[in-house]
């Protein structure tokens, strides 16, 4: 990686210089200060880390930095502008979805996915699209509640 | 004003009796903002949100005026461990307590440079009224006239909960929105100087490091790292968080390890369990003789070691300067870290300051205190600096402290309605808590591997009965028993490194126990829930399995193609909350959980919401470790070191859940945050059984289970 790697982070360009094999989870938290997507595992196995990679919910821990030239990139702090909660951090809030909160970060990357494809899901889409996620605590009906919640708010074919 | 200060009474909660003081608990420095400070600390489970709500009820201030320190050493009262369903029921007494007699204290000032009675005299949100008029004071304003440096006594009477407005509603959790938003935990503490690090495990107890190739290690970190060693005990630093984690991976696979107590494949499986060296002890109740009985029903029941598994590895900071040690930790007992951190790191422990940050969801004695040793050792030896240490995946399932596996045996005598006439309750366990200081040990991972680490205690022992027991925790079946034996075996020198996990005991004999009701109830010939209320007295036991059964529909529910249901119960410690609960399953070639409902009474709930959550929380936690969870050893290590080797309950596999809480406000608050797990598994258990007709007794109750025992039937 002579040279650096230049990609867009929640919609800033960012030139990331160095090791072109470190993840791209390290870089996030510790180069760029976005401390929201978690390191869980390190072997995509838990979803703790997940962000959009060109709007695609993608695990950060284990993806090398070099391979995301060009690539739009979008985290948890990046669903909405600063000081603020997007309504779908607003459901989460309104049902009291979480309870350590710890894998929640990522739980919203894959639901912000899902609801930009289908902005009405069944419980058991919901189910799918977050069965790459896991959750300790036992937050999850809470959860799939929420993002049906933000589903219904954001509008949508009913 | 003064007022002479006179001890603590007995009788009072005992975090007030430790810490009587007033001014220890709530404070007014800040114009508009209440101090409250309390030992207990937030572990995922919404104490601070609840205890808040305690303060701001008894204060007449709106819960969003509270500013909680919560678990530092300085500032903190001393409570012991947040462990134990205890924190609402101990800390929330005294928090009511206190902010009662607060409350009278000011109210007698106003009352008397007013010159009015007490009773004229009202507060809205801080603000004092007479007659329903502002005076243009509030607490602010007067906290300089009134000395809270002074011992709490008791005497001011709570409020009557028929008067609670705060206390008792869904109050939003207080830390939710700063989780949802990005940062919030001890991980995203990045000050500037930070230093990483990453720890060497030994593999298995007492292992001695013979060989590690440091060079390969430095060349694999990618960037310059230092390795510190005492003794066994390694850890490689960086300014880059990827080189210290390179460095610690492929230094796990390199070294070379001898000597130690490795532990056979077969560790956890319930003949193993049986063989170990046992310390035993019988305790027995009602006479033997005039057993009126014949028919002798025995069978015997299992689980295996279990994982915490939480999301998020154990991280800590510290800070070693000027000769001051600082520690940034998510342990679930500050003041007992720092006393064993000094003890371990030979420091004076006024030296040492411990406050504590939160962490991921925790369900008993994890890495957390482990984490904050490892962090502490570093900086000790890298000053000025401070020093993040984070554990990896594959060390918090094979090094963190795990669940003990237990076999629990049951043998009854019955008498000629099949009702047992004499009981027996017989258990193997290994200890369910070897927190730090219990046994007089620091009993801190990192600690052992030092050079001259103090042998382990020579006699451990087991959480005592009187404080709910370990192994022995709900033992005690809450059924009409003219007779009762309970057999403990403690096993005390097994190679795993056993402690708390939520319930301790009490989930493999609630499991126990609940499944052999069912067995007697077959051989009765009666219904399970019939059968178990024609052996309970107690109305509040009876209305909990009353209630959910009328929850689940189940007089008219009807079985069928492999859908079935069955119920659990159990008071948690037999002095905490109640709870029912009812599974109903699929089986086919493994156990589909389709759909469950809890009945609970938690006496006073002080939020609904997050109570619910709570119990939920529980129920899927244990349906996870019915039907899934195993720790399994090969080669002397776990073999069980990742998601895909433990796997645990995914989202597709959750079922619908419905709670209902039993309207008890004016009974005490009951501890509900264990309540819901041994019941559950029991549920579970009961319903596979009647949609398979025949019983797994070995959780858990997995697919290979699940079609062996369909073969041995073929």
């Amino acid at each position: 990686m002579r040279g650096g790697v230049d990609l867009f982070v929640n919609g800033t360009p960012v030139h990331v210089r160095g090791d072109g094999t470190k993840p791209l989870l390290s870089v996030l938290r510790n180069e760029l200060g976005l401390r929201g997507s978690r390191f869980g595992c390190g072997t995509e196995q838990c979803g703790a880390c997940m962000v959009l990679i060109d709007g695609e919910p993608s695990f950060s821990c284990a993806r090398p930095i070099e391979s995301l030239a060009g690539k739009r990139v979008t985290t948890v702090e990046g669903l909405s502008p600063a000081g603020s909660l997007s309504p779908l951090q607003q459901a989460f809030l309104d049902e009291q979805a979480g309870q350590c909160g710890y894998c929640l970060s990522g739980i919203l990357i894959s639901a912000a996915a899902l609801l930009a494809r289908n902005p009405r899901p069944s419980r058991s889409e919901i189910a799918a699209a977050l069965d790459r996620h896991l959750c300790r605590c036992g937050a999850h009906n809470r959860i799939m509640r929420a993002v049906a919640r933000a589903g219904g708010q954001m509008g949508g074919a009913p | 004003m003064t007022t002479p200060h006179t001890g603590p009474r007995s009788g009072l909660p005992n975090s007030l009796l430790d810490n009587p003081l007033l001014g220890t608990w709530i404070g007014f420095e800040e114009t508009g903002r209440v101090r409250l400070a309390t030992g207990k600390v937030e572990i995922g489970q919404g104490v601070l949100t609840a205890l808040a709500q305690i303060a701001a009820e008894e204060l007449d201030v709106s819960p969003a005026r509270l500013r909680i320190v919560s678990g530092e050493t300085p500032t903190s009262p001393r409570e012991g461990f947040t462990s134990g369903s205890n924190s609402i029921a101990v800390s929330g007494s005294s928090i009511r307590l206190v902010c009662a007699e607060v409350r009278a204290l000011f109210l007698r000032y106003v009352a008397d440079r007013l010159a009015c009675p007490i009773g004229a005299l009202t507060i809205d949100d801080g603000r004092f009224l007479r007659a329903g008029r502002h005076i243009g004071q509030d607490y602010w304003s007067i906290a300089g006239e009134i000395d809270l440096a002074r011992s709490a006594t008791g005497d001011a009477a709570p409020k009557p909960p028929s008067s609670y407005r705060i206390v008792g509603q869904s109050v939003p959790r207080i830390d939710l929105a700063a989780k949802l938003a990005g940062s919030a935990f001890i991980h995203d503490l990045a000050p500037e100087n930070l230093l990483h690090a990453r720890m060497l495990r030994r593999p298995w107890s007492g292992a001695r490091l013979a060989d590690l190739d440091e060079a390969a290690v430095r060349r694999a970190a990618g960037a310059p790292i230092e390795i510190v060693r005492a003794g066994d005990l390694v850890a490689f630093t960086s300014d880059d968080e990827v080189a210290a984690m390179r460095a610690a991976q492929t230094a796990r696979g390199l070294a070379a390890w001898a000597g130690g107590a490795k532990p056979s494949s077969d560790a956890g499986e319930p003949n193993w369990l049986r063989d170990q060296r046992t310390r035993d002890r019988i305790v027995e109740t009602g006479a033997a003789a005039g057993v009126a009985g014949n028919r002798v029903v025995e069978a015997s029941f299992s689980r295996p070691f279990l994982a915490y598994a939480s999301i998020g590895p154990s991280c800590a900071l510290a800070e070693f300067k000027d000769g001051k040690l600082t520690v940034w930790t998510h342990s679930q007992g500050v003041f007992e870290l720092r006393r064993w951190l000094a003890h371990a790191l030979g420091i004076d422990p006024t030296h040492v300051t411990v406050l504590h940050r939160q962490g991921a969801g925790c369900y008993g004695h994890n890495s957390a205190d482990d984490v904050a040793f490892d962090a502490a050792f570093v900086a000790m030896r890298t000053p000025n600096r401070t020093v993040r240490v984070q554990w990896t995946r594959e060390d918090e399932f094979s090094a963190a402290p795990m669940g003990s596996a237990m076999v629990v045996g049951l043998r009854a005598v019955l008498d000629a309605n099949a009702r047992p006439a004499d009981w027996t309750i017989e258990i193997w366990s290994p200890v369910h808590a070897q927190r730090p200081g219990m046994n007089g040990h620091a009993n801190l991972l990192g600690a052992e591997a030092l050079p001259e680490a103090p042998p382990p205690p020579a006699e451990i022992n087991d959480v005592a009965d009187e404080a709910g027991g370990g192994a022995t925790r709900n033992a005690q079946a809450l059924y009409d028993l003219p007779r009762h034996k309970l057999v403990h075996h403690l096993l005390p020198d097994v190679p795993v490194r056993t402690s708390s996990l939520r319930g301790l005991g009490a989930f493999a004999n609630v499991f126990a126990i609940e499944s052999f009701m069912d067995e007697l109830a077959e051989i009765a010939g009666e219904d399970p829930v019939a059968y178990r209320l024609s052996l309970m007295s107690d109305p509040r036991e009876r209305r909990v399995i009353e209630t959910a059964a009328e929850m689940a529909d189940w007089f008219r529910a009807t079985a069928g193609d492999g859908r079935a249901r069955g119920l659990g119960f159990a008071r948690y410690k037999n002095r905490a909350a109640y709870a029912a609960v009812v599974a109903e399953v699929e089986v086919d070639e493994q156990v589909r959980l389709t759909r469950v409902w809890a009945a609970v009474d938690a006496g006073l709930v002080v939020n609904p919401d997050g109570a619910a959550n709570q119990i939920e929380g529980g129920i899927i936690q244990a349906a996870s470790w019915t039907l899934k969870e195993s720790v399994r050893f090969a080669d002397g290590r776990v073999a069980s070191d990742s998601w895909e080797s433990y796997p645990i309950l995914h989202f597709s596999e959750i079922p619908e859940i419905d709670i209902r809480f039993i309207e008890a406000r004016h009974q005490p608050a009951l501890g509900l945050g264990e309540a819901s797990l041994g019941p559950t598994a029991a549920a579970i258990g009961n319903a596979v059984t009647r949609a398979l007709g025949k019983r797994i007794r070995a959780l858990p109750l997995t697919r290979e289970r699940i079609m062996a025992t369909l073969l041995a039937e073929n």
